[in-house]
């Protein structure tokens, strides 16, 4: 019936399934329920995940966004559901997340007046969000669900919220199908100037010692194969950031590793050698650059990025290249001369020989009979073919899961970049299994993430969501241990952590459940989690005092890398 | 880098909300604000904010991109005063018998081409129209003779000297980039 009378519930729900959303992450509550009331009418065809606490709701809806490239959705109740989500929208801000929060509000006549579950969302979240918008009526659900999709997706992705207040949900009016792909004051991918690009590849054509810094920009701007041609052509060796690692298979010749406190050695001290700087779709966050005042001061710096505001911001830049880089990289690439730069390839030799012998050996091959994290993280990656989707949670874990674990397909790494949410790897991974049902999710944790939101465990359980759970325990918060040892005088102020007996745990959720203490063991454990089908709980008991390296110290330059602590 | 007054022009859509997401921005990057202007702009529908603020040229040009990152942010754009012409209001109310026997003061208002707007037996209020610098010397000078009980001054309206109006110029390309878009 053209001219029916809806509920704005249903007028939404009606605009979430014809924006193609197939799947919500949500908890209901006081001031939702018309919007779940409507939901139950459509839940054979709009999934609905019940989450055990909002922050899981959001950081799953995190980890299905980046997994599948697609908006993830999260609907929780007002006031404490909405806050319960604050972490999590940041975390999606500052490392680019399309997200779509919905929140229920008091109704519009009881706004201002501390109603019970009142909060002023709109006022909290917009630092934290690319849009944040409240409905106050019904005939304002299509659009500003239209509006919250294109704006969260397009150009630089970011969070959304919208503050769905009571009355909207249940006052009627007509629903009207409505898509936006135009808003006049908002330009999501900035023009390209055609000289911009000239000067890069005239640039690059003159480098000797050209380095490219990819960021996970590349993953976002889905232009991994435009990355390989243009570094294949003029073969220019390339480090990732954290969130980078995926864009380009750990195995290419011209990968040399990662970026960063924590990165490879080659990457970080050539930083400092290179004589042109290529970054594309990256931040240059503290963590990836150290002392900005010894950073790369010898080379010139070419800036690809569809975000103006981040040229200039760390980084004085020589060249901006703003737009897709899809295109972009497309556009420099035409205009590059092939060359080979194989003296300046030699030079990353040396450093790998360095840290494979002082680090990586070491940590892969322990001389005691303690688990090593980086050995575990290596172990599963191998037994996955590689292929599998990293999720981590915050701290060593993450580190030496990164590190240790290799990438052949896109899209394999998600863990909390720039806002380092401990508590983000286990929703993150059950948001990756809805996002991409087809790949195998391995999340690393370390004891104390995984006891910041363990009741997830019930959403696995319920949705026998199949997470192989990885958790590194080593009785300790251990990256906080590390700099303890290192820079506080092995002041263990608060690390150790008593810990429970996680496989009565993993078997209350009647989550299969498997211990190893030595290497046999491991290798078992994880030859059964690969062949289990669904969830699985795999506790490798690591060598406590464990730490990551090599490492840029807080504040230090990055060609001055500590290989032993 | 040097610190100066640079004045940034923002036009907006017309959106509640807007401005404390726009002063959010210099609070972020612990810039204070001068003064703060608001209004409907020439355009219907546009509003238009003119901020002032003593930064340097770096952190001003975070300012603008951070600025026009808000999605209902049209146009940011910042000037400095030589590349404005603008503005401001002040108001001092003056006490009638101080006022009254001193002449030096009558002589200092028309001097600055101030006009008393309103009088009683009690107190004189001078308005005075011009340039931030004009206003406060008059302030100066009226308060040397003792007899400014109140004194309040407006933010700034400017207007840049260039002959380009760059919001008209945005929307227009907005628009036909938007025609565009629909034809394909």
């Amino acid at each position: 019936m053209k001219n029916e009378l809806i509920s704005g519930g249903e007028i939404f729900i009606r605009s979430l399934k014809d924006h193609g959303v197939g799947t919500i992450f949500g908890y209901p509550g006081g001031a939702i329920m018309k919007v779940f009331d409507a939901l139950y009418d459509y839940r054979k065809t709009l999934h609905h995940v019940l989450v055990r606490h909002e922050q899981g709701a959001i950081h799953a809806a995190q980890g299905f966004a980046r997994s599948s490239g697609e908006v993830g959705v999260c609907l929780v109740t007002s006031g404490p559901g909405a806050t319960n989500t604050i972490t999590g929208i940041a975390d999606a801000m500052i490392d680019s997340t399309p997200v779509v929060v919905i929140a229920g509000q008091v109704s519009t006549d009881m706004l201002g007046t501390d109603a019970f579950q009142e909060i002023d969302l709109v006022g909290v979240t917009q630092p934290i969000t690319k849009w944040s918008f409240q409905i106050r009526n019904p005939e304002d659900v299509a659009w500003a669900v239209a509006r919250a999709f294109y704006i969260a997706k397009s150009g630089r992705p970011g969070p959304v919220v919208l503050d769905f207040t009571k009355n909207a949900q249940i006052e009627k009016a007509q629903y009207r199908p409505t898509t936006i792909d135009f808003i006049r004051s908002y330009v999501p991918i900035p023009a390209t100037e055609l000289g911009a690009v000239e000067c890069a590849a005239a640039l690059i054509n003159t480098a000797q010692r050209p380095l490219v810094l990819v960021g996970q920009g590349v993953e976002l701007g889905d232009a991994q194969k435009e990355l390989l041609a243009f570094i294949e052509k003029a073969q220019l060796p390339v480090a990732c950031t954290l969130l980078g690692l995926s864009a380009l298979p750990s195995n290419h010749p011209l990968n040399k590793g990662m970026l960063g406190m924590h990165g490879n050695l080659g990457p970080n001290v050539n930083t400092n050698n290179c004589d042109v700087l290529i970054a594309v779709g990256m931040r240059f966050d503290d963590r990836v650059t150290g002392n900005l005042a010894t950073y790369a001061k010898q080379a010139q710096v070419i800036h690809f990025d569809i975000d103006p505001a981040e040229i200039n911001k760390n980084v004085p830049v020589d060249i901006a290249v703003l737009g897709d880089c899809k295109e972009t990289l497309v556009a420099v690439t035409e205009q590059l001369v092939p060359t080979r730069h194989a003296e300046w390839l030699k030079t990353f030799t040396s450093y790998e020989r360095e840290e494979n012998e002082k680090v990586i050996l070491p940590e892969l091959h322990p001389t005691n009979d303690h688990l090593s994290m980086g050995e575990v993280a290596r172990a599963v990656s191998e037994a996955t073919a590689h292929k599998a989707i990293l999720v981590t949670d915050v701290g060593q874990n993450q580190m030496m899961a990164a590190r240790y674990f290799k990438y052949t397909q896109n899209r394999s790494i998600i863990t909390s970049g720039g806002l380092g949410t401990m508590g983000f790897g286990l929703p993150a991974a059950i948001g990756a299994t809805f996002g991409r049902p087809d790949r195998m999710v391995c999340s690393f944790m370390g004891d104390g993430g995984l006891q910041m939101n363990i009741q997830e465990l019930g959403t696995i359980m319920e949705q026998k969501a199949p997470v192989k759970i990885i958790l590194l325990n080593n009785n300790y918060l251990g990256n906080v241990r590390q700099w303890q040892e290192m820079f506080f005088e092995h002041r263990y102020s608060f690390t150790p952590m008593m810990n429970p007996d996680y496989g009565e745990i993993a078997g209350a959720y009647g989550i299969p459940f498997k211990r190893a203490t030595t290497r046999e063991e491991l290798q078992e454990a994880i030859a059964e989690m690969v062949a289990t089908d669904g969830p699985f709980f795999l506790e490798a008991r690591v060598i406590e005092e464990g730490s990551v390296m090599p490492m840029i110290p807080p504040g230090g330059t990055v060609s001055q890398m500590l290989l032993e602590c | 880098m040097e610190n100066k007054l640079y004045t940034l022009i923002v036009h907006s859509e017309n959106f509640a909300g807007l401005l404390s997401q726009v002063t959010a921005v210099f609070t972020r990057l612990q810039i204070n604000i001068e003064s703060l202007n608001v209004s409907a702009s020439s355009i219907e529908g546009v509003h238009k904010y003119t901020i002032t603020a003593c930064t340097d040229r770096n952190n001003i040009e975070k300012v603008v991109k951070q600025v026009e990152k808000k999605i209902e942010v049209l146009q940011a754009q910042f000037f400095t005063d030589d590349e404005i012409y603008s503005h401001e209001i002040a108001l001092y109310k003056v006490s009638m018998s101080e006022f009254e026997s001193q002449s030096e003061a009558s002589k200092v208002v028309r001097q600055y081409n101030a006009h008393i707007v309103e009088v009683n037996p009690v107190f004189a209020i001078v308005e005075k129209n011009g340039s931030s610098e004009d206003i406060s010397a008059l302030y100066r000078e009226l308060s040397a003779l003792n007899c400014v009980l109140q004194f309040v001054r407006s933010g700034r309206v400017t207007i840049p000297k260039s002959c380009i109006e760059p919001v008209s110029q945005y929307l227009n390309d907005r628009a036909k980039e938007h025609t565009n878009k629909k034809k394909k």
